[in-house]
């Protein structure tokens, strides 16, 4: 074991877990200001709940032994992590009794936990503003389950490094995902595709206007999560050495070159530089980068983001050609931007990064861009299939979308009792303590409220 | 005695207000309102999605006034609010039938 690179890992896993809190931010300023608790509380369930399932069979599912073809870790393997427990040393130090290369892997257990849950949280962007809550968070386990925990084996886990063997993009395709842009942005956004289609578009999409209601709270959500991608790439290294040093590197040009990139776009082609374009170009850039960090040079990253920052800012026009309601461009931005970063491996990797291989513009032909190619679409079709039955089973089972009346007041009202905002201490009604305050509360609001909740119940 | 009511723009609020305290109106009602003329409204854009956002934001005042001192008070706050391009609001008057002072009871002009 060595402490250096278990401290980076450690620490890169909590930057990794503020991420699902600032994509909160993020997704909850780019809605209207009845809607931004539900679409907070999407990212903030799926944390709360992927914890829970990490911990019990998700880990051992992701990088348990293959039960075979790649396709799956044993879900026993490492159930509930009893088995990943260390023992106190004589000397009275506390020993890890198992390793992913040289951190505990109980280090490796917290780091890749949180990649599952902001995989889950990005997908909720798609349907902003229309999911019921609970069915949200059971749409969040068995999607979990059945896509992501596998798709994670697929991708992360490499024969011997936590079991003897792992998946197959890893170990037979070889296609290089250095930090998920297969198995988490292409594999969100194929999701998020395959759900806006489940639930259909938002009332009024398309004539009326539904513009931000809080740039301000979008800039520090694309803040926060550019600091805790840092985590996200740099810590994919599993080590404190060059390799993360220099995809530390390559992951802040490739982000600020995307945000320009957006920026430009915006400016020839509407006129203004917005600070929601600037925003999302510094996401764009941080998912393209995800998958290549390791394998460009900083030359080469600088390529890269700034191609996604235009390819996104182009791409996002397309739910309004193609008539899907992705609200917040996870399509537009985490699928084409992980199947660019991907693809881009296969064209401007070069053997001076620390991957060591060299794509088509570097003399290496198409070999590593056709195994990025079949990694890519395996993924990106595997996800939007299983996503979309798993979609349509919890809407012809529990109902997935709110009514119309309950879209038409504000989600946050009818699926949480609460507003995000109170500008006024006009009308308030009573309270009290627990107990005498719901009946009081209702009692004082029933007048406006109580036709709403009763068409809701 | 007469309601005047004034559209104008918000950033000539401070300008209309002291041009009334020199002609000695001792009390008026402001309020943020939003709303349309000939001005139309903008258009903004997000991730290049443009919307039409059809209500400009404009302040409100209300004056009430001595019917004898409403001309005056109207040339006070056009002059006050006026820039000369479109969007500049509009003034109207209004008859009040009586005017209650909720701390005396006084009625009438004593209630002004």
């Amino acid at each position: 074991m060595d402490t250096g690179d278990t401290a980076w890992v450690l620490a890169s896993a909590a930057l990794v877990l503020l991420m699902t809190p600032g994509l909160a931010l993020f997704y909850g300023g780019m809605v209207r200001a009845k809607t931004v608790l539900n679409m907070m509380m999407m990212s903030f369930g799926a944390l709360a709940l992927i914890s829970v399932l990490w911990v019990l069979y998700g880990y051992s599912m992701a990088f348990g032994d293959d039960i075979g073809g790649g396709i799956v870790g044993s879900p026993f393997e490492f159930f509930g992590l009893s088995g990943l427990l260390g023992t106190a040393g004589l000397d009275g130090g506390f020993a890890a009794t198992s390793l992913v290369f040289t951190v505990p892997s109980m280090a490796f257990v917290a780091f890749q936990a949180v990649f599952a849950i902001i995989t889950v949280a990005l997908i909720s962007g798609a349907i902003a503003d229309r999911a019921r809550f609970g069915p949200w968070l059971v749409f969040a386990g068995v999607w979990a389950t059945i896509v992501y925990f596998p798709i994670a084996h697929w991708v992360f886990a490499f024969n011997g490094a936590e079991s003897e063997t792992g998946g197959w993009i890893a170990n037979d395709l070889l296609a290089i995902d250095f930090a998920g842009g297969t198995a988490v942005h292409i594999n969100a956004g194929a999701a998020g595709l395959a759900l806006a289609y489940v639930l259909g578009k938002r009332r009024g999409f398309g004539s009326e206007p539904m513009r931000p209601h809080n740039l301000p709270l979008v800039m520090i959500g694309a803040g926060l999560l550019w600091f805790g991608w840092f985590g996200f790439n740099a810590g994919s290294a599993i080590s404190a050495n060059g390799q993360a040093a220099e995809v530390w590197v390559t992951t802040m040009v490739a982000t600020g070159a995307a945000s320009l990139g957006w920026l430009v776009v915006e400016r020839v082609r509407d006129g203004h530089a917005t600070s929601l374009g600037g925003a999302s170009g510094v996401v764009a850039g941080l998912v393209a980068i995800t998958p290549s960090c390791s394998s460009v040079t900083p030359i080469g990253a600088i390529i890269v983001g700034a191609l996604a920052g235009v390819l996104c800012a182009l791409a996002v026009g397309l739910k309004y050609r193609f008539g899907y309601d992705d609200s917040l461009d996870v399509v537009g931005v985490h699928l084409v931007g992980g199947l660019w970063g991907t693809l881009a491996v296969g064209l401007l990797a070069s053997s001076a990064a620390t991957a060591g291989v060299d794509g088509l513009f570097y003399g290496g032909g198409v070999d590593q861009l056709w195994r990025q190619a079949v990694g890519a679409f395996a993924v990106l079709i595997t996800s939007f299939v299983l996503t979309y039955l798993i979609g349509q089973a919890i809407q012809k089972t529990m109902g997935f979308r709110i009514d119309e009346e309950a879209e038409e007041s504000g989600i946050d009202n009818a699926e949480h009792a609460e507003s995000a905002y109170d500008f006024t201490s006009l009308g308030g009604g009573g309270g009290g303590g627990i107990g005498s305050g719901a009946g009081a509360a209702r009692a004082a609001v029933g007048a406006s409220s109580g036709s709403a909740r009763g068409a809701s119940e | 005695m007469r309601l005047v009511t004034a559209i104008i723009k918000p950033f000539k609020l401070d300008d209309v207000k002291k041009a009334l305290e020199t002609v000695g109106v001792a009390g008026l009602t402001v309020s943020e309102v939003q709303g349309f003329g000939r001005q139309k409204g903008h258009t903004e854009v997000y991730r290049g999605a443009e919307y039409q956002v059809d209500f400009v934001p404009k302040v409100r005042i209300e004056v009430l006034v001595d019917g004898a001192d409403a001309a005056r008070v109207i040339d006070v706050i056009v002059d006050a609010a006026r820039t000369g391009s479109i969007g500049d609001g509009k003034v109207w008057v209004t008859a009040v039938e009586d005017v209650v002072r909720v701390r005396t009871g006084e009625r009438g002009t004593d209630a002004l």
